[in-house]
């Protein structure tokens, strides 16, 4: 093999990962305007953005839009098998692809319904909101796998916070508010930590494989808050309870259109977005992050220069759980006042998806979460509008099951070229 | 792993001698033994905390598994499990982890109820009918486990996160289809609440003891699946095959083992076991399927084929455990006033200390001999977040 056949071979359009998405993108264009385009009826739809009565409104024919953008799709399909050189432009054009594919979505949904119009603010907010758990359980794995312990116990970990952190709360406070309630978000945070330094135990210490410890404190959480509902808040006869009330951000929530859906809002929303960006302070700009990061790389190497790496682990597993029991009181105290078995529902593993989705970066598992949390708030608001196909009418189930398709999708897809740190999963055994 | 693990793997030793001695190493035994006493233990301290006597609760828990009158329940419940745990066991082998078992279980169960009230097969000879269904669900659960395996072997996504995923996928799309009136899929429209219509007489597997929980011919078809994952397991190439990638996908691959075709299968064959297990307790247990059965079944096999360190044989005792304790746990409840879910806190305490038996190990001083310490220390888990096959 010679150097000058190289960019010879290199110059011909070959099908890979990129060409075979464009492809794909194409394959749906052609579709979309075959036979999707020509079958809607001309109708009068719209974007809105403020709660009503609400004068701005963006309206539009769905039939234009949608042909703009199965054009696109096609596009983007000629464009990724011109060749090599155009590889840059075959990027921007797949990721303007995928991100036009909410729009899209949207506009479908809102030609096959009833409705007229729908408020695109509120879903971007709603987005936000329902992706707050699945963000707080994602900067816990990240914490968890950044120092080399794999974590899929943060669904037992929100779980059980959730549990007990509602318990106390029915027991003290009666579910009613007040200074209580504040306590009990404590203890739940603490509960996280609490299991996440059982986690680090059993793993860090014995050196059990980290993904069963995982299952066992899920299976623990279940049981664990399924017998303090029923042996302790059932009997209280407390079903529902106050949960935390809405703050205005003074200044902010005056903010034209945004303003009043965005900053008014409950405050482990808000502590969210805080958690987000100190996780990438603290990783990235501290000594104690990058020793974090040193023993999810190579902890031998750590070792070496004096960090105590078993002692990194602990903290850093159990900061993570603390996050998680965040998580968990969202669940219980912030999004409803109220416990029910497994009231997760699958939230803790959506988080490690959203994570690699990320590549254990605190900014892009914070778009994973959202993305996540959009696709929820997509499922509700389809629900809402009534979407029909024909005389056919879209299932409830088939929206519900929208958040694990993607997740699927995106692990699918994107863990080929995620890259974990490189002492993930692995046992650390001091050297002798 | 730097050296050959369990006796299985060594030279083929023969004779009587051997045979002895390996019935009584007793220390693949040992370790779960002690781990549900410690387990009973902190359980204790649990019923304690609640202000019941855990005495009279385990009386009347072990009363309500092994009774006379009870035991048939204890068999009837364990059965599903003997099937979704040696799926998951068998995935354990190489190196996989099959969370997926629940929606496996629950897609095979969707097939037979399907096939099963098809109406041509209601006019075939018993053995006929039972089969066509049961294949049918063999059939479907190995293609929804075959799913995780292959996006694993082509794109390296986590089976853990894809099984999950599915498990959620299935039990909606489940719900839909049996639940639907408009257009009505699966749903009996002469019941009242949704469920599919009911099995005809001939795909029906007869019934053994007639307990509630009944026990019924599908106890000893999982008990013949055990025997039939122990000879693939032990006595094929392709077992060797799948051993291999457990314990070292890498060597294995210098091997010139297809790792991903071996994935692929691996899971495909995991879930038409529990496709298997979900649709014998169709066409044995409840002849019509409705929605939100075996919730939690797929957490509980998956502590069961670790209790039993994935070995085949081992699955039998410990499902029947598990299940005679959630069958028995309802007697405890009545005769003490726990609720139900301290046997779920004991379970989860059992799981723990096998897993972490260095615990075990330790508080009853059960020495390392190095020789059996189980599948489990073959196959590692947690390592190669999504690593391509």
């Amino acid at each position: 093999m010679t150097a000058a056949a190289i960019p010879a071979r290199r110059s011909m359009a070959r099908i890979g990962r990129l060409q075979i998405l464009g492809l794909i993108y194409g394959f749906f264009g052609v579709l979309l305007l075959a036979y999707v385009a020509p079958n809607l009826e001309p109708a009068d739809k719209g974007f809105t953005f403020e709660q009503p009565p609400d004068p701005a409104r963006f309206a539009f024919d769905p039939r234009s839009i949608v042909v703009a953008i199965a054009i696109f799709f096609v596009a983007t399909a000629v464009v990724s098998l011109l060749g090599d050189r155009f590889e840059r432009i075959t990027r921007i054009c797949l990721l303007t692809a995928t991100i036009i594919l909410a729009p899209l979505f949207l506009v479908l949904a809102l030609a096959l319904s009833e409705s007229g119009d729908t408020n695109v603010v509120s879903l971007a907010v709603e987005s936000l909101r329902l992706g707050t758990p699945i963000a707080l359980g994602a900067m816990c794995g990240l914490w968890c796998e950044r120092s080399g312990v794999v974590n899929i116990g943060i669904e037992g970990m929100m779980l059980a916070a959730a549990g007990v952190g509602f318990t106390v709360y029915a027991v003290l406070g009666d579910a009613q508010g007040g200074g209580w309630l504040w306590f009990a978000i404590l203890v739940a945070v603490l509960t996280g930590g609490l299991i996440a330094a059982l986690h680090a135990l059993v793993t860090v210490t014995f050196r059990v494989d980290q993904i069963i410890s995982g299952v066992v404190i899920n299976l623990l959480a279940l049981g664990l808050t399924s017998f303090l509902r029923s042996q302790v808040i059932v009997p209280r006869g407390i079903s529902t309870g106050e949960a935390t009330s809405v703050i205005d951000v003074p200044i902010f929530s005056e903010i034209p259109v945004i303003g009043s859906q965005l900053f008014a809002n409950k405050p482990i929303f808000f502590m969210m977005f805080a958690i987000v960006v100190a996780t990438w302070f603290v990783l990235y700009r501290t000594p104690w992050g990058l020793r974090v990061r040193s023993c999810g790389e190579n902890p031998h190497a750590a070792e070496t220069v004096g960090i105590d790496v078993i002692k990194i682990r602990y903290q850093a597993v159990i900061l993570g759980g603390l996050i998680a029991g965040l998580g968990g009181a969202w669940f219980s105290m912030e999004s409803q006042g109220g416990f029910q078995d497994n009231m997760t529902n699958g939230a803790g593993f959506i988080a490690l998806a959203a994570l690699i989705f990320g590549r254990w970066r605190p900014f892009p598992a914070f778009a994973g979460a959202m993305l996540f949390g959009f696709t929820r708030a997509l499922g509700t608001r389809f629900q809402i509008l009534g979407v029909e196909v024909g005389d056919f009418s879209i299932p409830s189930e088939f929206w519900q099951s929208l958040p694990y398709v993607v997740t699927i999708i995106v692990v699918a897809g994107a863990v080929g070229r995620a890259i974990p740190p490189a002492a993930d999963g692995q046992p650390y055994e001091r050297s002798k | 792993m730097s050296a050959p693990t369990t006796t299985e793997e060594r030279a083929p030793r023969r004779g009587m001698h051997h045979m002895v001695q390996r019935y009584f190493d007793l220390q693949p035994i040992l370790v779960p033994i002690a781990a549900i006493f410690l387990a009973l233990a902190v359980g204790a301290v649990v019923i304690l905390l609640v202000g019941e006597n855990p005495l009279t609760a385990y009386w009347a828990l072990l009363r309500g598994m092994f009774a006379p009158d009870r035991i048939g329940a204890t068999l009837g419940r364990s059965t599903p499990f003997i099937g979704a745990a040696l799926g998951v066991a068998f995935a354990f082998r190489a190196g996989l982890f099959n969370i997926g078992v629940e929606g496996q279980l629950l897609i095979g169960a969707t097939a037979a109820a399907w096939v099963g009230t098809w109406a041509w097969v209601a006019d075939l000879p018993a053995v006929a009918a039972v089969v066509i269904a049961l294949v049918a669900a063999v059939i479907a659960g190995g293609l929804y486990g075959a799913i995780p395996g292959a996006l694993k072997a082509r794109t390296g996504a986590h089976e853990v996160i894809v099984t999950i995923m599915l498990n959620n996928i299935a039990i909606l799309y489940v719900r839909w289809m049996v639940g639907s009136q408009d257009p009505v899929i699966l749903r009996d429209m002469s019941a009242s609440v949704p469920r599919t219509a009911t099995l005809p007489r001939n795909a029906r597997l007869p019934e053994l003891v007639g307990s509630e929980p009944r026990v019924h011919v599908g106890f000893l078809i999982m008990l013949g699946l055990c025997f039939f994952v122990w000879f693939i397991l032990q006595r094929t190439t392709t077992g060797f095959e799948v051993r291999t990638v457990g314990a070292n996908a890498s060597a294995a691959r210098y091997a010139g083992i297809g790792v991903g075709r071996v994935i692929i299968l691996v899971m495909a064959l995991s879930g038409s076991f529990a496709g298997l297990a979900g649709g014998g307790e169709v066409a044995g247990q409840s002849y019509f399927l409705s929605p939100g059965v075996f919730v939690a079944v797929g957490f509980d096999s998956i502590a069961i084929a670790l209790l039993a360190r994935a070995n085949p044989f081992a699955i039998v005792p410990a499902a029947i455990l598990w299940g005679g304790m959630l069958a028995g746990a309802p007697l405890m409840q009545q005769e003490t006033g726990l609720s139900i879910d301290v046997v779920r806190i004991i379970q989860a305490l059992v799981l723990l200390f096998v897993a972490a038996d260095v615990i075990v190990r330790t508080i009853f001083r059960i020495r390392h001999t190095g020789e059996s310490k189980g599948a489990m220390a073959e196959a590692r888990l947690g390592a190669e977040w999504g690593s391509v096959a």
